[in-house]
């Protein structure tokens, strides 16, 4: 009897580590999709756009230094400049170190958003920044390459406002998806991903 | 003894009815009073933004509720009631076409990544340290003015919540004005 019952509770005690050993199994699985190895090879291209000085820029113009890429619109209100906003306080506190990294704004809105207008927009914040536009091909083609959503919503009075991802990409200098900087992330969190990027910048 | 007992009670039922009659006439009087704005601000735009937004915190002290149907202002050609939220994301920004619901005896809180009036076709940047006249109406309480203050860009006045912790410090310290750099 006795021995009967100290088998079950072994069962039960297997039983209940498998069940452990099972979910942190699935959750290291979960976890390493999201920063998964598909996920690094897909984003990223060659690409061909206008910069906001009139210049003809390519991924190759970023080779060399890591670089921060954020899609948006200058019609956007209110995610776009707090994002340009925080990005310079961030590039601000990088110091020496801000040089290291390339830092670009993609409008995803090549409508209304001209080399002029991204310009005189970017003059607003850290003179890092640079702008880039193209025609709605070219920046459908960069968007693609980069898994960036963006979507033109009408309104009822003609106009019309962009949907888009409002998330900064981080990319090394090998052109290698690195982290993204998420929305309303804290400064040291951003600060610290930023210096950990220019830490990637090869040193000749 | 009976007597004074008497007296002080009914002189204290008339000094409550007058204190009635006294908070509640201006209530019945001016309908509008039922709504306040607090702290409207907009922040400062970019060179050559032609959009901008105001936030605010609307108070509704009335038992019914009410609703914010439409905004117009000097500063821009078109305003609208927006609401914007960041999904997995990705931002998504859509006009209120039926305006925006202010619950009876409750607030509802425009602020950045939120609820906000949108202007549309700035005439010129707004300006850190300037301000423009606002009026909004109300589906119940009609229109009421305000001047909206312009703050620098980045700004923020969460009362409490999410904004206050770690980045609202570091928002106002980043530059009192719009423009971060020379060139």
């Amino acid at each position: 009897m006795r021995a009967r019952q100290w088998l079950l509770m072994v069962c039960a005690g297997l039983f209940g580590f498998a069940v452990v050993a099972l979910c942190v199994v699935y959750a290291v699985s979960f976890r390493g999709a999201g920063h998964g190895v598909a996920g690094i090879a897909a984003i990223g291209g060659p690409f061909t756009l206008t910069d906001d000085t009139g210049a003809t820029v390519s991924e190759k113009t970023l080779a060399g230094k890591p670089y921060a890429m954020y899609f948006g619109y200058t019609f956007c209100p209110d995610v776009c400049p707090t994002t340009l906003f925080d990005l310079s306080r961030w590039i601000k506190k990088l110091g020496p170190d801000a040089d290291k990294l390339n830092y670009v704004f993609v409008t995803v809105d090549p409508e209304r958003d001209t080399v002029k207008s991204m310009h005189a927009y970017l003059s607003s914040f850290d003179q890092h920044i640079r702008g880039y536009t193209g025609t709605p091909a070219q920046i459908a083609q960069i968007a693609k390459e980069y898994r960036v959503y963006y979507k033109k919503i009408p309104s009822a009075d003609g106009g019309y406002t962009m949907d888009h991802s409002a998330i900064i990409y981080l990319m090394g200098p090998d052109d290698k998806f690195v982290t993204v900087i998420p929305y309303q992330e804290d400064d040291a969190s951003a600060v610290a991903k930023l210096k950990n990027l220019a830490a990637m910048t090869p040193t000749s | 003894m009976r007597f004074t007992e008497t007296i002080m009670r009914s002189f204290s039922k008339l000094v409550v009815a007058a204190a009635l009659i006294a908070f509640a006439a201006p209530a019945l009087a001016q309908d509008s009073s039922s709504i306040a704005v607090e702290q409207p601000y907009a922040r400062a735009t970019p060179a050559g933004a032609k959009t901008g937004a105001v936030y605010m915190t609307i108070d509704n002290k009335s038992g019914t509720a009410d609703k914010l149907t439409g905004a117009s202002s000097d500063v821009a050609d078109k305003l609208q009631i927006h609401q914007m939220k960041v999904e997995n994301g990705v931002m998504k920004m859509r006009e209120l076409p039926d305006g925006l619901p202010v619950p009876a005896n409750g607030s509802v809180v425009l602020k950045p990544g939120s609820y906000h009036v949108m202007l549309i076709g700035l005439k010129k940047p707004l300006t850190a340290g300037e301000s423009f006249p606002l009026t909004l109406t109300f589906a119940k309480a009609g229109t009421i003015s305000v001047t909206v203050p312009v703050q620098a860009m980045g700004a923020s006045q969460d009362k409490g919540g999410m904004g206050n912790m770690g980045g609202m410090g570091n928002s106002n310290s980043g530059g009192g004005m719009g423009k971060m750099e020379m060139k």
